[in-house]
């Protein structure tokens, strides 16, 4: 019974430490991403229009795309001198990163350096990110008792979905407490600079973090492995499982994590012009209410095995992303909705300025209109007038923007938000454990850290990015984007549902 | 069962480059339309970087198809 208990302790701890790393880690990792327009607009050129969107998730992208190669130089420092330091390590790193993009000048201030420089940073933070989640979660599994495995490496997959949670929660209060235009000028940084405290307190902690008991009976008995990345990529037997675990598992469940937190809230901030913090107290709610199900399906995974939870969540994603998506394009739609609807109409802000490089004038009148169902946005007609008063005056152009939902509507949106974070939590809560259990343990953290994070790195962190660009191909529809992740998900169903096992390893000491 | 894993070990083989042929198409396709001016999206930057990453990626497809077309998923190792 003391045995158990300590046992249950020593557990509870290493959870503990291990989470906390793990979480600040994706915190520094997302907030880039939760900030994208803005820092868009800081990095490139004024009249950059939507390729300043795009390049900026580009560089968000390049972060997912260096993952797999921090996982290899990480993975393997891990597998040979062991989990606690190579993960310390990733740690510092990202810290550091994440701090110094918070101090880079903008684009007017050193024109093309500014997104040069964030990218060299947004690479390091990447390559830390690759090295650390594989360790944390391999270092917990390692100290779990046989059968809890799912429950316990559970905690360390909730860790993503709270690192976004905190990024959104950070950025939303910090814009509530400067200001919109405050926050876009230079508040911006703050939840960059932030970071280096939460790090620091992780850091800490982790020093007082012992080794994994497995790796160390391993160096013990000197069964380290002397070239991991060799015995991880050249012996076929490892390597088919690492292929399998990519096209398998990992690849579906990259694309349904981050097409349910990341590009629902994109979609309805950027095609459905919902109001930047509205779009953001959504998800917030979705991923309050979804997060205990990482560990409900982790805990569950031990008795029924991992396989069909993380497969089920896949096939959902695919034939409901659709449905979901026309729901909130219809339920936005207030260009329709105001010619049968509208309650009132606030009074004209009319404001005159030049058009930015030219003479000609610009005008926009601002309007707040009221809908029956009581959604608010707010209109501007644009109209500009040229300079030669001989040229042509184009067409007025009508802008909808903050979008603001009510009632029964943005309880819908909320509700539709949570069912697809509740599909992350199918196929991400169990994922950890069934990696673990696919390799032995001298080249675990190098073999389970590569295709974790090409599939949830680069398949999944290039969601919003392809996305977005296929929605921008002509003759496409703002539904267009989700064939990307549908595509994916329904591949790696197959895989899944033809070649994996619907295991669940006893031990992981081999 | 092996059977069916091993045939589609042939589908995944063919689909690698399919998928690499599809997207050099659409990258054409795309930057054509970018260099007339109509889009300021779809440049050969993002292009080339999302082709460069699907390279290898479709090569282990291939390489997944081969060892399953070998029977290599027949029978899973036991831990």
């Amino acid at each position: 019974m003391t045995a158990d208990k300590n046992v249950t302790q020593n557990i509870t701890q290493v959870i503990a430490a291990s989470s906390l790393g793990t979480l600040i880690e994706w915190y520094d990792f997302y907030i880039f991403g939760s900030l994208a327009v803005i820092i868009g607009q800081q990095l490139f050129p004024s009249d950059a229009g939507a390729s300043a969107l795009i390049n900026t998730l580009a560089i968000f992208a390049a972060g997912f795309i260096v993952r797999p190669f921090g996982a290899l130089v990480f993975g393997r420092l891990g597998d040979l001198i062991g989990r606690k330091y190579t993960f310390l390590l990733t740690l510092v790193l990202m810290g550091g990163s994440t701090f110094l993009i918070g101090l880079i000048p903008s684009y007017s201030s050193i024109g093309y350096a500014a997104p040069i420089l964030v990218l060299i940073l947004r690479l390091i933070q990447g390559l830390a990110l690759g090295g650390e989640y594989g360790g944390a979660a391999t270092y917990v599994a390692e100290h779990a008792p046989v059968g809890r495995r799912g429950f316990f490496t559970s905690w360390i997959q909730t860790t993503a979905t709270l690192g976004l949670f905190l990024s959104l929660g950070v950025i939303v209060l910090t814009k509530n407490l400067l200001g919109a235009e405050d926050f876009a000028s230079w508040g911006w940084r703050i939840p960059f600079l932030v970071s280096i405290l939460l790090v620091v307190v992780s850091i800490y902690i982790r020093m007082k973090m012992h080794e994994s008991p497995v790796f160390t009976k391993l160096k013990a008995e000197g069964k380290v492995s002397a070239n991991p990345l060799k015995e991880s990529f050249q012996k076929r037997a490892n390597f088919k499982m690492v292929l399998l675990a990519l096209f398998g598992a990992t690849m579906g469940q990259g694309v349904i994590w981050y097409t349910g937190q990341f590009y629902a809230q994109s979609f309805l901030e950027n095609t459905c012009k919902l109001d930047f913090n509205e779009s953001r107290y959504i998800l917030l709610w979705a991923i309050l209410f979804a997060t205990p199900f990482f560990v409900v399906f982790g805990s569950w995974s031990d008795k029924v095995g991992r396989k069909w939870i993380m497969l089920t969540g896949m096939l959902l994603g695919v034939l409901c992303y659709r449905p979901i998506y026309q729901y909130f394009l219809d339920a936005t739609n207030v260009k329709e909705m105001q010619k049968t609807a509208l309650k009132s109409t606030s009074e004209p802000v009319v404001e005159r300025g030049l058009v930015k490089d030219k003479l000609d004038s610009l005008i926009t009148t601002t309007v707040v209109k009221t809908l029956d169902n009581g959604i608010t946005f707010r209109e501007s007609n644009v109209v500009i007038l040229p300079d030669d008063i001989l040229a042509p005056v184009p067409e007025p152009q009508t802008v909808i923007k903050d979008v603001t939902l009510s009632g029964q509507t943005y309880i819908t949106v909320i509700l539709l938000v949570f069912f697809q974070v509740l599909l992350v939590t199918m196929v991400y809560g169990p994922i950890a454990a069934f990696l673990v259990e696919l390799f032995p343990t001298q080249i675990r953290y190098t073999s389970m850290s590569l295709p974790y994070h090409i599939g949830n790195g680069v398949f999944g962190g290039l969601v919003p990015f392809i996305a977005t660009l296929v929605a921008s191909f002509s003759g496409s529809t703002p539904l267009s984007g989700l064939w990307y992740p549908i595509g994916i998900a329904t591949l790696s169903f197959i895989i899944g549902a033809i070649y994996i096992d619907n295991r669940i390893d006893k031990t992981v000491m081999d | 069962m092996n059977a069916i894993k091993k045939f589609l070990g042939i589908v995944w083989m063919l689909l690698g480059p399919v998928i690499i042929l599809f997207l050099f198409m659409q990258a054409s396709d795309k930057i054509a339309v970018a260099a007339e001016g109509i889009a300021r999206t779809n440049t050969t930057l993002q292009w080339s970087i999302i082709i460069l990453i699907f390279i290898p990626i479709c090569a282990g497809l291939v390489i997944f198809g081969f060892y399953a077309w070998k029977g290599e998923y027949d029978k899973l190792p036991e831990s």
